[in-house]
Parts: C-alpha cells; structure tokens; sequence
C-alpha cells in the first residue's frame, strides 16, 4: 500500500544537480574588509577615481549602519570580516581576447550548467554574460547587438568604455545610502553585467546573465546596470547556480533598471543558487536588492522570478513609477523546501499620473521551509487616479512549513484604487490520491498541481525559461511528498 | 464461455486505527459483469472502494485480493490504476490551476506507457474526448475548467463518468456515483455507465438506494452487512430491498 501519509512528512533526498566544484586556480584576496581590501579591488579593476571615491563613501557610511533585523528569516550573525570579497580564475599571462581562449575548465563549466559559450554551441537568439565568482568570464553575441547600437558587456567593461552611462546611472536607482546590503554591494562590487539599448532599438534577443559562485569563503557581489532609452525594449534574464558547501557563502547583488519613455524592461529571474542539505547546513544567502525606475512617461518595467534555491532569499524587485502612465509588474514564484526560508516581494511606489502596477506572488512551502511576502503598495500624493492590483497565493505542502504575508499600503490620494486578494491552500492527500487513482506517480501529481498554481507567473517568462522553471521547481519539490 | 474472472475477493478482513470495517468480505467479478453493492451506511461499502483503489490508512490483516492473477493489495494506487482499476469517487476533490483535459492527457498516457503503447499527442487526444463527449451527452466546457474547481455535485459526477470513458477501465468502482444527484443527472450518469459496459471488463456499482439499479440493470446484486456480504441474488433482489428494506432482508436471513 502506499504511505502518503508517512512520506507527506519526508523530505528531500535528490542531490542538488549544480553542486559541483570547477577545480580551477583561482586568485583571493585574503578574508577580511577595509578601506584597504576595497582599494585593493578598484585597482585590480584598474577604475577611475571617481569611482573608488564612492567605493569609500559607501563604505564609510555601510560601518555607520545597524545590521537590519525586521526580516521574518534567521540566520547567525555574518561575520563580514570572514568572507574574501574577491576571487577570480587566475588570468593567463595574457588576458583572453576571444571566448575561445578562455580556460577550458571554465568554459566546460558553463557547458555541464547548459550555458554553452562556445561559438559553435551558443544557445539560439539568447545573449549571454557568463559571471564566475567575482568575474566576467565572457559575453557571447556582442559584436551582433553592437550593430544595433546595443552596449552588452561585463560591469568592468562598462566603466572603462562607457564610463558617462555608468557615472550618470550607477546608484540613480539604489543609491548606496539605501540598504544595509546595497552599502555593502556599492562598496565591494566587483563585476557584472551592463546593458543600454538606444533610443527606438528592440533588442533582438534575450540577454541573460549566468552567474556561479565557485570558490569557497567567498562572497558575490555583483551590480546589474540596465538602461532602455526612449522607446526601447529588452526582455533580459539571470540564472544562478552554486557548488554544495557547508559553510553559508553571502550572495548580495544590486540591480538596477532605468526605462526612458515608452521604454520597456523584462527582467527575469530564475535563481536555483545551492539551497543547504535537508538539516540546513550550508546554502546561499540571497540578499539581494532590485529596483527599476520607470522614469519616463509610459514606460514599463516587469519582474518575475522564480525563485527555488538559496539557503535565505530576502529580496524585493521593485518600481518606481515615476513616469506619468508607467506600468510596473511583479510576478513571483517563490518555493521554499527542507529549511529554507524566503521573504520576498515587492515595493510598487506610485509618484506618476495613471500608474499601474500588478503583483502576483505565488508562494510554496514545504518541509519545514518559511515563506513570507512582504509587500509595499504606496501611492503618493502626486498620484492622480494610480491602479494596483495585488494577488497573493500560499501553497503548504505538508504539516510543518509555513506561509506568512505582510502586505503595507499606503494611500496619500483619493483618486487611487488598490485592490488585494490573498489565499491559502494546502497540497492535500486527497490531490494527490486522487491523482494517484488516475496513474499518476504522487512526484508527478505534486508537479502538476504546483504548477497549476504556478500558472499565471510562468506564463510571464520567456517561453524557452518558462519549461527550464517548471522542471526546476519539479526538482526543488522531489521528495518533498512520497 | 467461461467466465474470466476479474476481481476475486476472498475473506478480507480490514479496518483503520483498531476498528474493524470488513470482516470476511468475499465478492468474485467476472469479465462482463455488472455488480451492485448495497448496504446501510456504515456497513462498510466506501471502506471497500477505498481499499481496491489503494487509499492510505486502511489495515488488511486477513484475506487476499486477486486482481487479473495479480495481488492487487501489493500494489500502489497509480500501479492499480495503470492496470486497469479506476474508482469512480463519491466525493471528487478539486484540484484548482490544473486544467481538466491535461490532467486527463496525463493520465490516460501514463496508462498508455505501462501497457507499452504510444502516447497520444494533444490532437489525437482531443479527438478521442470529443468521441466520448458525445457519447456522454456532456457539456464541453466542464473540459476547459480546472479539474473539478467550481463543478456542481451533478457536473462532479458526469466528470467522473466521463474520465472512466476515456480511461476505460477492466475494474470500475462507482462509489455511490447516484448520491446527490437529481433525477435527470441519474439518468445522464446510468446511461453513461450502461454504453460503458463491455465483455472485457467489469463494474462494482455502489449505492445505498434502489433507484440506481432502474437505470443500470445489474447481472448480480449483493446486500452488505457489518463487513461482508449477507445476501446476494439477481436484480430481483433490488426490488425485494425496496419493498422490505434493509431490516426485512436482515431480519428474514
């Protein structure tokens, strides 16, 4: 006889399939964080005084700042002082001037994580950025989108060829002074991807970032910078993956995303960075900050990620919707397992005339995981007839996870109309013997019903993406019901 | 002819949680043959379905379960299901966001994997539903819902008959299949099941009342009793349960 009700209760055994170790050499800088280890990056980076600068002021001010505590996760306290803030493949004597002279180890790396960069393997109409540790290890297709107009390359990159665009935008959106984390980021970043798409330009193809933490004791912190002037359009996406480690290993990124009028930016997140085993022992810490600034009229910036690893996620992709008629969107998978925890969300911040905003976030629980959403609707003044729209939906497989909202609005005009729709549902035996009695496997029936409630988010990613989520939250979810 | 046999119960003693439900309960089906179970409630109807079909929780600490030469009771629900065995619930569970033809879809073609047979594509699929649709006299918009979110008590019902259609099972339960159903979908559902019967496979139709058996016309008829058969006979037997009702039966055995 089956025993759904003993193995509801029992959890993961499936290895994480990204687990592996590039045995790579690799050059760190020491553990530890000062004035001298972030002097030390920015001349390694070779940048600009300008920039060093606000490295510093950013980090004065990061020391200034209490470590928050308002978060609905756990964690022992980070001992900031234990992380190496930089690592990177130790560069040959020359630096590689094409993909095809980069580390074969590396490039083999991207190939077993289905992230061919080979000329030859490159995956159809999708640009890539491949990050591994603190650096860019390449950029496919760049020649092809620079006869666009289309600037996509590594942060690094960025700040030496464009260094206008990097000056006027870098922290126009998450200003270092924002967040204990983006203090951090703004002080220690060491590379990332950078993309601006000229007035008038679709952008032919996706762009992605891959990014991969591979060295152990090491810390990522990455900066996205995305710019769509007038008109333009992008639909972009991230993935990350990391080895199985036992120690925590901290990820915080800043994101940020400037769309001009009419302008259009889909940003896509598909994060699978290594959750920790079943007890909770390693696994990243995600703690990220995302926002985009729709600071022109009409234009429109849409999130969507689907997040099912990290040991803790903490993060909120947001809008500013500064731009009179800007649309800003969030939709959200978010699947916590064995003992992961996540507070996710969103912040839609209403300044413009006839703002709209939608939220969708779907959260899953299992195990004895928590998941919270956390989300800000906040419609100022100046917000003349603003629209918000907020659904969120909590799935709980098995008895002992948990599922929690805490959604603030703030209305300041009378004109606005926010709506919010909020449930909770369980994964029941009755599913799934139900399933069962028709010839599904219960692996499969769980698949079926959480992408069932998964739907209307999946449907927001680029198709190609949106079969790679499914059979991920497939994988994050196995065991988790017999 | 001989009759195949189909389903062979023989002494089955089962229970949950220390209580006996079951106690001795011995029913051989044969291949062409439509059964009826009766009883009271409590008499231990449900029990029995629940337990062919697999559900979790239920003890069997005596009897044997002969399913086509094979131990039905070692195998899982979704193994049952492959072979053949569908249960037809009395209360179908909804399942929201996951659409009614996919489900199916999946279903029919994990069937259709275990007997080593191609898997139907979404346009041979949809032809074979439109065949039953038919058959059925069914509303095709039930297929473009989510799997049984929203459907009245009659639509749940005609829902399940109709997946039995598509599946086509050796072994089809219908646990109280007529229980809150108006005259009209009675008759839609027994119908169904009547174009349904075929010489290769079987129906175990459960019920608490007679009115069922005016529509689906039973080669046998059994009356259940604290955990086993008590009595059984043709459809006659029915009518004697309508005109005396349970106590006479019992009190007359």
């Amino acid at each position: 006889m089956s025993t759904a009700t003993e193995t509801i209760e029992e959890l993961v055994k499936t290895e994480y399939k990204y687990g592996f170790v590039t045995d790579v050499e690799t050059e760190s800088t020491p553990p530890g964080l000062s004035e001298e280890t972030i002097r030390h990056i920015s001349a390694k980076k070779n940048e600009p005084a300008w920039l060093t600068d606000w490295r510093i002021k950013a980090y004065q001010y990061w020391l200034k700042m209490p470590e928050p505590t308002w978060q609905f996760v756990k964690y022992p306290k980070i001992d900031f002082q234990a992380i190496s803030y930089f690592s990177q493949p130790k560069p040959n004597a020359n630096a590689p001037k094409s993909l095809d002279e980069v580390d074969p180890k590396l490039l083999e790396t991207y190939e077993k994580l289905g992230i061919p960069l080979r000329e030859r393997s490159r995956l159809a109409g999708v640009a890539v950025d491949a990050i591994f540790d603190s650096v860019s290890v390449g950029t496919t297709y760049r020649e092809d989108l620079a006869k666009k107009g289309i600037i996509f390359c590594s942060f690094s990159e960025a700040v030496h060829e464009h260094p206008e665009l990097v000056k006027k935008y870098l922290g126009s959106v998450v200003p270092y002074t924002d967040n204990y984390y983006a203090a951090l980021n703004s002080a220690v970043f060491t590379d990332g991807s950078f993309c601006y798409i000229p007035k008038g330009v679709r952008c032919p193809m996706e762009l992605s970032t891959y990014f991969r933490i591979n060295a152990a004791k090491s810390g990522q912190f990455e900066r996205t910078l995305i710019v769509a002037d007038e008109s333009a359009s992008v639909s972009y996406l991230e993935g990350c993956t990391a080895p199985m480690r036992d120690e925590n290993q901290l990820h915080a990124a800043v994101v940020e995303l400037v769309a001009l009028d009419c302008a259009e930016i889909k940003y896509s997140t598909v994060q699978n960075w290594y959750p920790g085993d079943e007890n909770g022992v390693g696994g990243i810490y995600n703690f990220v900050t995302k926002r985009g600034l729709c600071k022109g009229k009409n234009s429109r910036i849409t999130w969507t990620q689907v997040e099912t690893g990290s040991a803790i996620t903490w993060k909120y992709p947001s809008c500013i919707l500064l731009g009179d008629g800007s649309k800003g969107e969030f939709y959200s998978v978010a699947v916590v397992n064995n003992m992961q925890q996540a507070d996710t969300g969103t912040k839609m911040i209403h300044i413009g005339k006839n703002t709209k905003s939608t939220i969708v976030s779907k959260g899953i629980s299992a195990g004895r995981g928590q998941n919270s959403y956390r989300g800000l609707v906040e419609i100022r003044k100046s917000a003349e007839n603003a629209r918000n729209f907020s659904q969120c939906d909590s799935m709980l497989i098995g008895a002992k996870c948990g599922a929690h909202t805490f959604p603030y609005i703030e209305v300041k005009n009378t004109t606005a109309s926010v709506e919010h729709e909020a449930s909770t549902s369980k994964i029941g035996e009755d599913q799934i013997f139900y399933c069962n009695s028709r010839g599904l496997a219960t692996q499969d029936a769980v698949n079926m019903i959480v992408n069932g409630f998964c739907k209307e988010v999946f449907k927001e990613l680029p198709m190609e993406f949106a079969v790679e989520a499914q059979k991920l939250l497939g994988v994050s979810l196995e065991g988790s019901v017999g | 002819m001989s009759k195949q046999p189909i389903l062979e119960i023989k002494n089955l003693h089962a229970g949950v949680e220390n209580k006996q439900i079951l106690k001795g309960f011995s029913l051989t089906i044969n291949a062409g043959e439509v059964h009826a179970l009766m009883g009271l409630n409590g008499s231990g109807k449900s029990t029995l379905a629940a337990i062919l079909a697999g559900r979790d929780g239920y003890e069997v600490t005596e009897g044997t379960v002969n399913y086509l030469g094979k131990d039905l009771l070692e195998l899982d629900p979704e193994e049952r299901a492959r072979e053949g065995v569908f249960l037809a619930f009395q209360y179908p569970v909804e399942i929201p966001g996951v659409n009614s033809t996919y489900f199916l879809k999946a279903a029919l073609n994990e069937i259709r994997k275990h007997h080593g047979l191609q898997e139907l594509d979404a346009i041979e699929f949809l032809a074979l539903v439109k065949d039953k649709i038919k058959l059925l006299d069914l509303n095709e918009d039930l297929l473009k819902r989510s799997v049984n979110e929203g459907f009245s008590g009659g639509e749940k019902k005609r829902a399940e008959i109709f997946q039995m259609a598509v599946l086509e099972p050796k072994l089809a339960i219908l646990d109280e299949t007529d229980s809150g159903l108006d005259i009209d979908a009675l008759k839609i559902v027994s119908s169904g099941v009547n174009k349904l019967r075929r010489p290769d496979s079987c129906q175990l139709v459960i019920t608490h009342y007679q009115r069922l058996l005016n529509h689906i016309i039973p080669d046998v008829v059994h009356v259940m009793a604290d955990g086993r058969i008590v009595k059984s006979g043709g459809k006659e037997l029915a009518f004697e349960l309508e005109a005396n009702g349970y106590d006479g039966i019992l009190k007359n055995l």
